[in-house]
């Protein structure tokens, strides 16, 4: 999977989990918290969103990486790459 | 519910899951039942926690959002108003906040800016910890408000609709009904419980869990500090990876194998009868447009289990399921209802014998009638059918010690037991109604079953 795919790949489970939100306006380089209304248990939603579908394991003390979209693609590009 | 909340969680990520109900139907305490042709619910009085369509903040909200669920899809109608009435003393509120507080600067004049303080100081549900849960609600408040009347009226409805322990309330407990009742609010589905259900199941197995009915369960077998499995009544075991029981602490820690465990917590004491009144028309016919009117026939409102009667009529619950916004292509439902709770003490009902038990179920579906019609228009000549169930009826059903309808006093906040993968969900975790019962299965399937790897 490219960047671009893995972006993808999150604003469709994002739209999934909070089905009410618009994503279009995402600003990359902003904390998902401070764009869209998202709590610990949507977090957890997201990580375990990428294990169903990707098979992508996210140890707990990594879920900070996941606090942008320009962080979480970062993160997630290693782990995507082969995909 | 709450464990068909967990179901739908964890068979969503992929867990094989089986959920085991000693009853030949769903629901627990949130169940339903048919007779005389008419469909009747039993815990349901309201759903609390309304927020409206859109709304992203609460417990309703993360709810839907958890189990991937539509606002649309609990068709949930608003009521149209509730009472709290006290001898001459009457306080309306609603899903707005400003209806109360109106009727508090209205009734209280000098408790107005009391109540604004108080509002300030409810902690948020989120930042409720084991630490700052306990303490008591009755001191918080009475050192805001001022005015001992006062604080008694807004605890009636709260104890009526939460409170496991008798005359005060723990603090957490407080915070959480406060907000579900007050800040938030009452709605109900046109079709009751059984739609929440329906949907809850239907998710739950089209994700491929497994649902057994009359499948309790006898016993959670343990090897040293983790249960291993179930043994189910018919003798059947089952080997878990891990174990989610909403029976109750007390009732849990029971079935497990190990019975060194001391029951350090005790069970509840309140239980309920409740009544139900088929009428000839609509309530509001009648001169009751109300949703729900807690009353209480003195100045102190007594929240404790009566020890030499059967019932304690003082105060009571009256709700009814037609007083609902629903939207009008439904109009509203065929018959007329009343429902009626009142305290009742579950050892006293379990004595009986049969015939006694049915004529006790009579007198007291007439005193406490007696009782509520002193707060709202007399609807004993427009009676056409009437059920009552008793704390025996609720123990039957729930298995719940005692018939008590909000578990043990004593929360357990993480839902944690003796035993490594063993863990409580349901109304001993401090969530209540159908909304608490179904985000402490969620929110207990993502602390202790989803966090590491399947």
């Amino acid at each position: 999977m490219t960047p671009a795919d893995i972006r993808n790949e999150v604003v469709d489970i994002l739209s999934d989990i909070a089905p009410d939100e618009d994503l279009s306006g995402l600003d990359d380089g902003k904390p998902f918290r401070e764009q869209i209304e998202l709590d610990s248990m949507d977090f957890l939603d997201i990580v375990m969103e990428l294990r169903k579908r990707h098979r992508v394991q996210i140890p707990e003390e990594d879920y900070g990486q996941l606090a942008s979209m320009a962080s979480t693609v970062a993160y997630l590009e290693p782990k995507m790459r082969d995909l | 519910m709450s464990g068909l909340a967990a179901g739908i969680r964890l068979a969503h990520y992929d867990q094989r899951v089986c959920i085991l109900e000693r009853h030949y139907t769903i629901g627990g305490l949130n169940s339903f039942y048919r007779m005389n042709g008419r469909n009747y619910d039993v815990g349901l009085h309201a759903v609390t926690n309304y927020t409206p369509a859109g709304a992203k903040k609460g417990p309703l909200a993360r709810l839907l959002r958890q189990l991937r669920f539509r606002w649309e899809d609990l068709e949930l109608a608003p009521q149209r108003g509730s009472a709290i009435a006290f001898p001459g003393v009457r306080l309306r509120f609603n899903n707005e906040i400003e209806l109360l507080r109106s009727e508090i600067a209205k009734a209280f004049p000098g408790q107005k800016n009391n109540f604004e303080s108080l509002l300030r100081q409810l902690v948020d549900y989120d930042d409720l910890t084991q630490e700052n849960f306990g303490g008591s609600a009755r001191q918080f408040l009475s050192g805001i408000i001022t005015d001992p009347l006062l604080v008694e009226m807004l605890l009636c409805p709260l104890m009526w609709y939460g409170n496991a322990r008798e005359d005060d309330m723990d603090f957490g407990q407080f915070c959480i009904m406060f907000r579900s009742i007050y800040l938030e609010g009452f709605a109900r589905p046109f079709k009751g419980v059984r739609l929440i259900l329906k949907h809850l199941v239907k998710r739950y197995r089209a994700l491929g869990g497994e649902l057994k009915l009359r499948s309790g369960v006898a016993r959670i077998q343990v090897d040293g500090d983790r249960a291993v499995g179930v043994v189910l009544d018919d003798g059947q075991e089952l080997v878990a990876k891990r174990v989610l029981s909403s029976a109750g602490i007390i009732e849990t820690l029971r079935l497990c194998e190990d019975t060194s465990t001391p029951e350090v917590a005790r069970a509840g004491q309140l239980s309920f009868i409740e009544s139900i009144s088929i009428l000839d028309q609509q309530p509001s016919d009648m001169g009751f447009p109300e949703t729900i009117v807690f009353y209480n026939d003195c100045p102190q409102f007594h929240w404790r289990k009566p020890t030499s009667e059967l019932c304690d009529t003082r105060t009571g619950v009256i709700c009814s399921p037609n007083n609902y916004l629903y939207p009008a292509e439904l109009g509203n439902l065929d018959d007329g209802v009343i429902r009626l709770t009142t305290i009742a003490n579950h050892d006293l009902w379990n004595t009986l014998d049969d015939a006694e038990y049915r004529r006790q179920k009579m007198r007291w579906y007439d005193r406490s009638v007696a009782s509520a019609v002193r707060f709202i228009p007399d609807f004993r000549c427009h009676t056409i059918d009437t059920d009552v169930f008793t704390p025996k009826t609720i123990r039957r059903f729930t298995c719940h010690d005692n018939g008590a309808v909000y578990g043990a006093p004593e929360k357990k906040l993480d839902g944690t037991t003796h035993l490594k993968n063993l863990f409580v969900c349901g109304t001993d975790q401090g969530f209540v109604g159908i909304v608490g019962a179904i985000v402490s299965g969620i929110s207990m399937a993502n602390m202790h079953c989803l966090r590491e790897p399947n």
